[in-house]
């Protein structure tokens, strides 16, 4: 505690709450969404082809998948932790499952449950290390980063494996209502997700973990178990991304999901999220990674050099991370 | 009728250093004991074992007469001993409600079954409360990450005063304060005893000790050597028994 904030102490009332207003009214959410707004509208102005009922349900479609995954990340996040294993876990699931219809001959729901008992185990060993062991959690899913995909890798030999029912993809590709189903589905687990954090006690507690592990710990949250469960939905989640696509280009492939970890801790920090804790909304998820979504369809459309797509990712990460920042130092130094 | 909290024959050691060689302590309802001592006499650790930071290797604590195993914050949060520590201990995103309840947080059920928390639940008693103690935090603060020292150490404090603690500890709770802001949090620690608690004070401010206790407990070397009540006693005599220099 500064000097500053001492002395404005005596009469806290008016300025701290006309500032919280504020801050209620414009969180970083709203910054992104309406640069995400503005990019629509220049694409739209630029490619003829953009504002096509074809290609909003191709980004409708493609963001589905990519917000599940950037959903899972924000547990960890949330936490003062990270995933880095979210891609991997993607590619291992979709190989298992497909390997177990296409290989096993397995049905698709005994599928579909094995990979998920298996995404969750890989979730809570994340968890338990990263907290028990007292390993840093980017180390623990550093490793996972890198085993998971060689495991993916291992057991398809590297191939891509097809065979898959016509019903996977055909339910991949159809919509309810104009509606996209793999959209319908996101909502459903970002609504899931949302519910989770707002408004249990477990979504609470991984807040309080976030901010202040030692006050979580004090006050008797049982932080091992909360820490387990967040990495375990991030690895769900992961899974079920990994499954989506499989259903999307109906085939598994090891390589799946590469370095779409990246891209999902991404969407949560540019939508709001704190790598430090305590900060982060599923809605700002979505935000984010429809903005990325955006950006990939648009430089496409446009033509623009896929390498200067990164270009601009990186830059879009890096404004909205020292912006963020700037707000908040702002605050601090009225607030 | 038995003291509120009885602290008798405590003995701890971290390995070969001997830090409290039977510490026998009393504490009444209603009333503020100051602990002072220079740094290293073994009052945070002594009151670490109260609230169930450390074990002892030997001696007992009894609470209303009755002996208490007190080995984890838990377990002395459930007897209602509560501490507001020197660090300020609250997590920092969260609201002010959301810290004064985080761990109890009152349950109302969606759909009648579905487990959510009662925020307008915790909206309102936080009002009432914050009315209460005549605090001026904002009471819709979105993190306490924005609020000042005192007003954090009155979060703390509300925390404990709301769960009807019977004992709380303050553990230098004005060591990083403003003058205006130490008056309050003293204010705040006598209401707590005017309510029928039980304050253990740790400070080093003596003009502060003698202003907000009733007795003062002197720690030299990990012993109790002085208990006095506060009015029969000076900064002097004090500083005499916390740096050792009795005469005897």
């Amino acid at each position: 505690m500064g000097e500053g904030t001492l002395s404005k102490a005596q009469e806290p009332g008016v300025r701290v709450s006309m500032f919280e207003g504020l801050r209620h009214r414009l969180p970083l959410e709203t910054y992104v969404l309406a640069l995400t707004v503005l990019v629509w509208i220049l694409l739209a102005v630029f490619s003829k082809y953009f504002w096509t009922t074809g290609n909003i349900t191709d980004i409708l479609r493609q963001v589905s998948i990519d917000a599940i995954l950037a959903f899972g990340s924000l547990f960890p996040i949330v936490l003062a932790g990270i995933d880095l294993s979210v891609g991997s876990v993607a590619g291992l699931a979709g190989v298992i499952f497909s390997m177990l219809i296409a290989d096993a001959g397995q049905g698709i729901l005994v599928a579909l449950v094995v990979t998920v008992v298996v995404g969750l185990i890989i979730g809570m060993v994340n968890g338990w290390a990263s907290e028990r062991l007292g390993i840093p959690p980017f180390i623990v899913t550093l490793a996972g980063l890198q085993g998971y995909r060689g495991l993916a890798l291992l057991l398809s030999g590297g191939l891509t494996i097809a065979g898959m029912p016509p019903g996977l993809q055909k339910f991949a590709l159809s919509s309810v209502l104009h509606v996209p189903s793999l959209f319908l589905l996101m909502l459903a687990f970002g609504l899931a997700a949302h519910f989770l954090l707002a408004y249990t006690r477990t979504g609470r507690y991984m807040y309080a973990i976030g901010s202040n592990i030692e006050s979580a710990r004090r006050v008797g949250i049982r932080v091992t178990l909360v820490v387990i469960i967040s990495y375990a939905l991030a690895s769900l989640y992961a899974t079920i991304s990994g499954l989506l696509l499989v259903a999307r280009l109906s085939m598994g492939a090891p390589t799946a999901a590469t370095g779409s970890e990246l891209a999902a801790i991404a969407a949560a920090v540019v939508g709001g999220a704190s790598l430090f804790g305590g900060r982060g909304t599923i809605l700002g998820c979505f935000i984010g990674a429809l903005l990325f979504t955006t950006i990939g369809n648009g430089a496409n459309l446009l033509g623009v050099n896929s390498f200067w797509q990164m270009v601009i990712e990186g830059l879009l990460i890096a404004f909205v991370v020292y912006f963020d920042n700037l707000q908040k130092r702002r605050q601090a130094g009225l607030g | 009728m038995a003291p509120l909290l009885e602290v008798e024959g405590l003995v701890k050691s971290f390995g070969p250093v001997d830090v409290l060689h039977g510490v026998d302590l009393s504490l009444a309802a209603g009333e503020v004991l100051a602990l002072v001592g220079d740094n290293g006499a073994g009052k945070s650790t002594l009151i670490k074992h109260v609230a169930g930071v450390y074990r002892p290797d030997a001696g007992e604590i009894r609470l209303e007469g009755q002996p208490v195993r007190v080995e984890t914050p838990g377990q002395a949060r459930a007897l209602g001993i509560e501490t507001v520590y020197q660090d300020l201990a609250l997590a920092d995103e969260l609201s002010v409600g959301a810290n004064i309840f985080l761990g109890r947080e009152p349950v109302k059920h969606l759909f009648g079954f579905l487990p959510i928390i009662d925020n307008r639940r915790i909206r309102m008693e936080t009002d009432a409360l914050l009315a209460r103690i005549e605090s001026k935090i904002p009471p819709r603060a979105r993190s306490v990450s924005r609020l000042s020292g005192g007003q954090r150490q009155a979060v703390s404090i509300a925390r404990a005063l709301y769960w009807r603690a019977k004992v709380v500890i303050m553990d230098e709770p004005t060591a990083a304060l403003a003058v205006m802001e130490r008056e309050h949090v003293i204010g705040l620690a006598r209401r707590l005893a005017s309510e029928g608690v039980g304050v253990i004070y740790i400070g080093h401010n003596l003009i502060e000790i003698l202003e907000v206790a009733d007795r003062v407990s002197v720690m030299y070397r990990g012993r109790i050597v002085h208990m006095t009540k506060a009015e029969e006693t000076n900064q002097q005599e004090l500083i005499k028994y916390m740096t050792g220099f009795t005469g005897k």
